[in-house]
């Protein structure tokens, strides 16, 4: 195996309580005062949605790209134990564990916005499940990939608590709960761009196609990459710890690779539909569609070249690019794209109050936390000769 | 290191499961489905309708609803559109010195909104678990909080903007016509056409409803017409195939009996277009109107139901997880071969 050329991966040490940390906890806790009135008084007392955008940034953000956001183990896993690209080992306990909070947030924040959550269990009852519903094998996807995702991550844990007996045993069935890793985020990240489909006249032809659920699992993979750019920079620096360029260099060749087979099914799709005029109507929605084809090609200039992606701020960029561009992609559908009964009466409008927006930042700061309280407790970053702890 | 060859031999090996998978699964596309050929519903004639609102306040009532005040002494229930509270309201559509009815320039018309009880709905087919539900009988869309969870995907689902949610209660449940289901078994039907003076709402079999908007077309404007009330009667509908009543007659639906209240009136100025027969594979509610269908708030919408698309992607990656099983067995056995045990502690990996 490749990642006998590696370090281990070990804790990285150092003070738990900072600037960072604590703006965290702050956010936390105003997340949770706002989930108190939300579940005394309703959705309405805290949100600003209504039944001409029933789905809020609740949904959007946290949910349908907070788990693309997440695609970093998933896409790196792929990577090391599909393709065999063992020289990537490092990454992937990072990359994991971001996706592991990221999913299971996204599994948790469901709940904020479930307005009759007490009924959840009948989306695993099988006298109440809708194999027809989209939503029904998002949410089973979710939930099971969320399980395979700890057990997949649980090494780190039983390492440090000196349960190698348990990682042993672990190990020997380890790469079912790797391919079931693999499949699973397929799955559930098409999904989530198939979500739109019944949704039918009432999303703009831009973002209504039937290859949506291709379209979201291409950038779902992208996203995973970039992330995996991003998350590792940020995490050198604030670490002060070694830039991984020499992995994440060659990773980026491959995420450009992802990159262009999505665009050339992006833009042939709409050719091929006869939808491309609709981008060159002056309106927010050919707006939006261009900021985000904007934010799919730049990477491309950015850091195209073998020299370009030797530079670390030129990855940075394009990882935080590429991040918006799958982003746009999906708020573009869900959002801005979207309209209820195209031709009635309507007059329905969205914008997320504060408190959504703080819960949503809620969300985000328990990740963070999250991250930064188990690289530093657990073996999860690649052991550095001098530790840098601080 | 991995080798080219292995890279190579990951990649062919998923997309031969993959597109095992879709060859096994392409039979799986799903049609429209069309009405049940029992199918209840309702015909909305807007050119009998006088804008009374009874309908609105028989709804109201018939569901338990409470009032929802628009004007400031909130003396009246006055909803501006249906809600999670009110499942049915007369829009008005205005325009220039509204001096005639059911004229688009310089005229008025009226519209009914409320649940279209369509033959292949979105909100079903979204609905993760059976809360939203189409009788395979009546056909009638209804909906259990007993099982909703409240996601509100059958909200941003439906194309006519009619499940709506109540956003109020922190037990909010989901709202829309049931056309008034639980009145049926006491042999009485939708509230809506029961009280409409003028018949403009009418309650019946579909295909009937259909029959009937028909005849109405076939009329020119000003020529008598005879107009039924309330529900679309023996006299006017076929014999319905329903169960045997035990003396050697099928039943009909066991509607209560209530005198015929047919009468006669010029016939309108009527668009040659019945909203609902062929809109999303078509509606069980029927529409007929003088101004352009768009104009009053009603969707243009294509033949095929969204919730036919949407499930034959499902059912192509999806139908009986063989595409999924395929990709984890070819997953699984390229992970086998790439993940090695990690017996020897120093060898951190294989996490």
């Amino acid at each position: 195996m490749a990642n006998k050329n590696h370090a281990a991966p070990a804790p990285v040490g150092g003070n738990l309580v900072n600037v960072v940390t604590l703006t965290c906890g702050v956010l936390i806790a105003l997340m949770l005062a706002i989930l108190v009135v939300r579940f005394l008084f309703g959705l309405g007392a805290v949100t600003g949605i209504n039944d001409g955008y029933p789905w809020g940034i609740w949904v959007v953000v946290d949910v349908v790209i907070g788990s693309a956001f997440a695609c970093g183990g998933f896409s790196v896993a792929m990577l090391v134990y599909i393709f065999n690209k063992g020289e990537y080992h490092p990454l992937v306990r990072p990359a994991l564990l971001a996706s592991l909070f990221g999913y299971t947030l996204a599994a948790a924040g469901v709940i904020f916005d479930l307005g009759r959550w007490w009924n959840v269990w009948n989306m695993f009852w099988p006298g109440s499940i809708n194999p027809n519903s989209v939503m029904f094998e998002v949410a089973v996807c979710i939930t099971l990939y969320v399980i395979v995702m700890w057990i997949e991550f649980s090494p780190a844990f039983l390492e440090q608590l000196g349960k190698n007996d348990a990682r042993r045993k672990l190990g020997r069935v380890m790469f079912f709960v790797i391919a079931l890793g693999t499949v699973l985020p397929m799955m559930h990240q098409s999904s989530l761009g198939t979500l739109l489909v019944v949704m039918g006249v009432q999303i703009h032809p831009l973002w209504q196609t039937p290859l949506l659920p291709l379209l979201y699992l291409l950038t779902a993979i992208t996203m995973g990459y970039a992330v995996v750019l991003f998350e590792s920079c940020l995490t050198s620096s604030a670490y002060r710890r070694r830039l991984e360029t020499h992995m994440l260099t060659p990773l980026a060749k491959i995420m450009l690779g992802f990159l262009v087979v999505f665009l050339v099914v992006r833009l042939g799709d709409l050719v091929v539909r006869g939808t491309l005029p609709k981008a060159f109507v002056p309106s927010v929605e050919a707006l939006m569609f261009w900021l985000e084809i904007a934010s799919f090609v730049a990477p491309l200039i950015l850091i195209g070249a073998e020299s370009n992606r030797r530079n670390p701020a030129r990855l940075f960029l394009a990882g935080i690019l590429l991040m918006l561009g799958g982003a746009l992609l999906r708020l573009n559908g869900f959002l801005i794209g979207y309209e209820t009964n195209v031709d009635g009466a309507g007059g329905f409008t969205y914008f997320p109050t504060l408190a959504e927006v703080l819960v949503t930042a809620g969300m985000f700061a328990v990740e963070v936390l999250g991250y930064i309280i188990i690289t530093r407790r657990f073996p999860v970053l690649p052991r550095e000769d001098v530790q840098a702890a601080h | 290191m991995g080798t080219r060859r292995d890279f190579l031999k990951g990649v062919l090996v998923s997309g031969a499961a993959a597109s095992a998978g879709v060859v096994a699964t392409s039979t799986l596309a799903r049609e429209t489905r069309p009405r049940p050929p029992e199918a209840l519903g309702l015909l909305y004639d807007a050119t009998l309708c006088v804008g009374c609102k009874a309908c609105v306040a028989a709804c109201k009532e018939s569901n338990s609803n409470p009032p929802e005040f628009s004007t400031v002494d909130h003396l009246w229930d006055t909803p501006l559109d249906t809600s999670g509270y009110t499942f049915n309201i007369i829009k008005m559509y205005r325009n220039g010195t509204m001096e005639a009815k059911d004229q688009e320039v310089n005229g008025f018309a009226f519209m009914k909104t409320s649940c279209m009880h369509c033959g292949d709905p979105s909100c079903v087919s979204a609905c993760p678990v059976s809360a939203m539900t189409k009788d395979p009988e009546t056909g009638v869309v209804g909906y259990n909080p007993d099982k909703c969870i409240g996601c509100r995907y059958c909200v941003a689902a439906c194309p006519f903007g009619i499940p709506k949610y109540q956003y109020d209660s922190p037990t909010g449940r989901i709202g829309k016509c049931e056309l008034c289901r639980h009145r049926h078994k006491d042999g009485r039907y939708s509230a809506c056409a029961e009280v409409c003076p003028t018949g403009a709402t009418l309650f019946g079999r579909t295909e009937d409803l259909l029959a009937e908007a028909k005849r109405r077309l076939a009329h020119k404007p000003g020529q008598p017409m005879k107009i039924p009330r309330g529900r679309l009667r023996h006299g006017q509908e076929k014999l319905l195939a329903g169960k045997d009543d035990g003396k050697g007659a099928k039943m009909r639906h066991g509607w209560r009996d209530e005198p015929d209240q047919t009468y006669e009136a010029p016939a309108g100025k009527y668009l040659q277009h019945v909203y609902g027969e062929k809109e999303y594979g078509g509606t069980q509610v029927l529409k007929l109107s003088g101004v352009n269908f768009q104009k009053v708030g009603m969707p243009d919408l294509p033949p095929d139901a969204a919730a036919a698309m949407s499930e034959t992607i499902q059912h192509t990656l999806y139908g009986n997880l063989v595409m999924p099983f395929a990709v984890l067995g070819a997953m699984t056995y390229v992970a086998k071969r790439n993940v090695k045990p990690d017996d020897d502690s120093s060898d951190k990996g294989g996490n």
